[in-house]
């Protein structure tokens, strides 16, 4: 199991959840363009700018349409003033649900219209009303083209719901991005060829119908069905979970961003909550600013957050005070404006800091931003994939006037790469990667103050907030892992030899808790 | 009966069919020819109302066509094309039982072999699809659809146009059997004055969406009139006397 990077159970509750959602993105497609592909057919007034439309919406990227659903959703939610979910499965669907439309309706109209105008003669003539002439002709002689269009929508779908994740819906991608993000490979072939394999399967169930409808085969028809039905029986079969405990006390959703620190830290946090008694949930590979509106809506409960993060993010604040000061206002401003709670302060700093390699740095005399600013235009800048729209890159702009001679964003594990195969020479890195020792990085001073404290802090719901147990569970984390520590459990999941999960860091973190020193 | 009341149609400002007024009395053969253009198909199509028209009146034993709902006219008429429009991924039964199907009726399997031997053909064609059949087969089986519901009415439009001479002339005769025995007003879309001289009782001759003549057929082979006519008549008249020639040569 472990031969996977996955254990088997959670592998197959990914297959579920990606099935289901894939599934029910191009039922949903074939509901709303169906009835649009008829209307579009026969008027075409209607019918050529409707097409255009949804041609339109296909050439916007997977991911960003999924984005895009997140404000979307909340303004309905604000302007409505229902709880309408802005993260996971209903944002998911609609995204999803709109990319299936396009060969769905397309395919539907080219159908249609596609018919011998002599057998529309006939039906008209022998006096079909519409709808017979819809039921007896149009759609069972356009049956094969429809259902091919069907195909290619779900082949499209179940490929694009691995991008699900990163709006909180689990799907195969969670494989693919978390092993990204640790560089685990066998967990992002296994995401890869598990989503392959998924819509293998679905094509062939769908052309097995298509052929049986074409060559008017029962035999083949029979068995397509059979299949889909084996397949939607499958998507709702129940996996036993051996990890959970089967205790009855509520589900709490404990969120985590995307990257290495955050899934082991989540992974703490699940546990001792599992060892309250709580059963938990994950919601992974929460975008950066999504992770702390989720938990303003109440969409998670728990997560780890990081105070320079939220003091530019959710205060839209540019000072940069010291990190006691930081702390207070912040455990103020939260509490105030969307009741989270601020728990407190794990001990360590995961803060943006510039990084390049040790002999490099000396060679150009280089230790701090003054003298990295200096050196700027010779050199060329790897940075995370928000750090250059971020306000923290504003400040360091502000104070120091670097001039790379390029700058690149890069998704982190990359970043370091760049850095490791010379095609970058300064990285913006994380000051808790275990890849600082690892790779012998130098961090670079910050003499004018431009980088703000980053201290892990542990962010909960009001609901949870209340619940002193809860609380209680979670208290002996405050101040309890320094950053020492937390740069070695970082380094055993992203290192490429003697490889660890994120299960095994989190273990070996919690033995290595240290008591706070008030 | 059937009565035009000055029925007009126009396609962008051009006069289809214009200003025309006509009765065809219960049990008629009525073939309408004329050239490309004449108006002809329109003209039967108004009936039927796969064309509206857009000034007159036409009406059925006296009832505006407009009166009644648009798919319940056409069931009572029965209506066979040049495309004859088999639906291909329905049986011969099932294109024969269409109709009465469309009633929310089903047509008993005696119905059908009826229907298939009224238009000579045997009954285990019954269980097969329109791909195995041959055009004269296929076009058979249209009249025998058109024919399932008992329509007193039948519009024809080049029904034989794309079969072979040798069918279509036995598809012809058989026709007019069937309009004799089975008392049919029958309306015959043709350009071949020679078909429609030997199957009606009464040919229009259309021209330019006006009536140019209306007579029986022997009276029109007298007819001295329009000039286009004429030459449609003479058309005929020559090539049955150059045949006559060759013959006599022969023998």
């Amino acid at each position: 199991m472990t031969e996977l990077g996955v254990a088997l159970p959670d592998l197959l509750r990914l297959v579920q959840a990606h099935l289901f959602l894939s599934g029910s993105a191009v039922v949903a497609a074939l509901v709303i363009g169906l009835p649009t592909a008829i209307m579009a057919a026969r008027n075409r007034r209607v019918g050529a700018p409707l097409l255009g439309l949804i041609s339109l919406l296909q050439t916007i990227p997977g991911l960003a349409l999924l984005a895009l659903f997140y404000p979307l959703l909340l303004i309905a939610a604000r302007a409505t003033s229902l709880p309408i979910p802005a993260l996971g499965f209903l944002p998911a669907l609609l995204a999803l649900g709109l990319y299936a439309l396009l060969p769905i309706v397309r395919n539907s109209v080219a159908a249609i219209r596609g018919i011998d105008p002599a057998l529309i003669e006939a039906a008209n003539g022998l006096g079909m009303t519409g709808r017979q002439r819809l039921w007896l002709v149009e759609l069972p002689l356009g049956a094969p083209v429809i259902l091919a269009g069907i195909r290619t929508a779900a082949v499209w779908t179940i490929g694009t719901a691995t991008l699900a994740t990163t709006i909180g819906q689990p799907s195969l991608g969670d494989l693919i991005f978390s092993g990204l993000q640790t560089e685990d490979w066998r967990r992002v072939l296994v995401g890869c060829v598990a989503a392959a394999g998924l819509a293998l399967l679905a094509d062939f169930m769908l052309a097995l119908i298509e052929g049986g409808l074409a060559a008017r085969s029962r035999w083949r028809l029979g068995a397509g069905v059979a299949l889909l039905l084996v397949a939607t029986a499958a998507t709702f079969l129940p996996i036993p979970n051996a990890t959970q405990s089967k205790g009855t006390a509520r589900v709490i959703v404990v969120g985590a961003k995307n990257f290495s620190e955050q899934y082991i830290l989540a992974d703490l946090l699940e546990t001792r909550l599992r060892a309250a008694g709580y059963r938990t949930e994950r919601r992974d590979n929460l975008g950066s600013a999504i992770a702390y509106r989720a938990l303003a809506a109440g969409d998670i409960d728990v997560y780890v957050d990081y105070s320079g993060t939220l003091w530019a993010d959710v205060l839209r604040r540019s000072d940069t005070p010291s990190a006691k000061a930081m702390l207070v206002t912040l455990a103020h401003e939260l509490a105030r404006r969307d009741k989270v709670r601020l728990l407190g302060g794990l001990g360590f700093e995961n803060a943006y800091t510039f990084a390049m390699r040790r002999s490099r740095a000396q060679k150009l005399g280089i230790s701090d931003l003054d003298s990295l600013a200096q050196a700027s235009s010779k050199l060329r800048l790897a940075t995370d994939l928000e750090f250059l729209s971020r306000p923290e890159w504003e400040a360091v702009e502000r104070h120091y006037h670097p001039a790379f001679r390029q700058a690149r964003a890069y998704s982190p594990t990359f970043m370091y790469r760049a850095l490791g195969d010379g095609s970058a020479d300064v990285i913006t890195a994380f000051s808790s990667d275990g890849r600082i020792s690892a790779m012998d990085l130098v961090t670079l001073g910050d003499p004018r103050g431009a980088l703000p404290h980053y201290d892990a802090v542990m962010l909960l719901t009001a609901r949870v907030a209340q619940d002193d147990k809860l609380v209680a569970a979670l208290q002996p984390l405050i101040g309890a892992i320094s950053i020492e520590t937390m740069r070695q459990a970082n380094g055993m999941v992203d290192r490429d030899a003697d490889k660890r999960t994120v299960e095994q860091a989190a273990e070996w973190l919690a033995t290595k808790m240290v008591k706070p020193n008030k | 009966m059937i009565h035009f009341a000055q029925v007009s149609k126009y396609y962008g400002g051009r006069g289809v069919i214009e200003d025309i007024t006509l009765s065809i009395e219960q049990g008629c053969f009525v073939a309408l020819v004329g050239k490309s253009g004449a108006g002809k198909t329109t003209l039967l199509k108004t009936i039927n109302r796969l064309i509206e028209i857009d000034s007159g009146a036409i009406t059925i034993d006296g009832a505006a066509i407009t009166a009644l709902p648009l798919a319940s006219l056409r069931r009572r008429i029965g209506y066979v094309f040049q495309g004859i429009g088999l639906f291909p991924h329905m049986s011969v039964a099932e294109n024969i039982g269409l109709v009465l199907r469309l009633q929310g009726t089903v047509a008993p399997p005696e119905r059908i072999a009826e229907l298939l031997e009224l238009v000579s053909l045997p009954r285990d064609l019954a269980d097969r699809y329109p791909a195995q059949l041959s055009g004269g087969q296929a076009q058979r089986i249209g009249f025998a659809r058109a024919l399932a519901a008992g329509p007193s009415i039948m519009l024809m439009d080049e029904p034989f146009g794309a079969l072979d001479p040798v069918t279509r002339n036995a598809l012809g005769g058989a026709y007019r059997a069937l309009h004799d025995r089975m008392g049919l007003t029958s309306l015959l879309v043709t350009h071949d004055m020679s078909e429609a001289l030997l199957l009606a009782d009464r040919v229009i001759v259309l021209g330019g969406g006006r009536i140019l003549a209306d007579l029986p057929p022997r009276a029109l082979l007298q007819y001295r009139g329009d000039e286009s006519v004429r030459a449609m008549l003479d058309c005929v008249r020559d090539q049955a006397d150059r045949l006559e020639a060759l013959s006599r040569s022969a023998g």
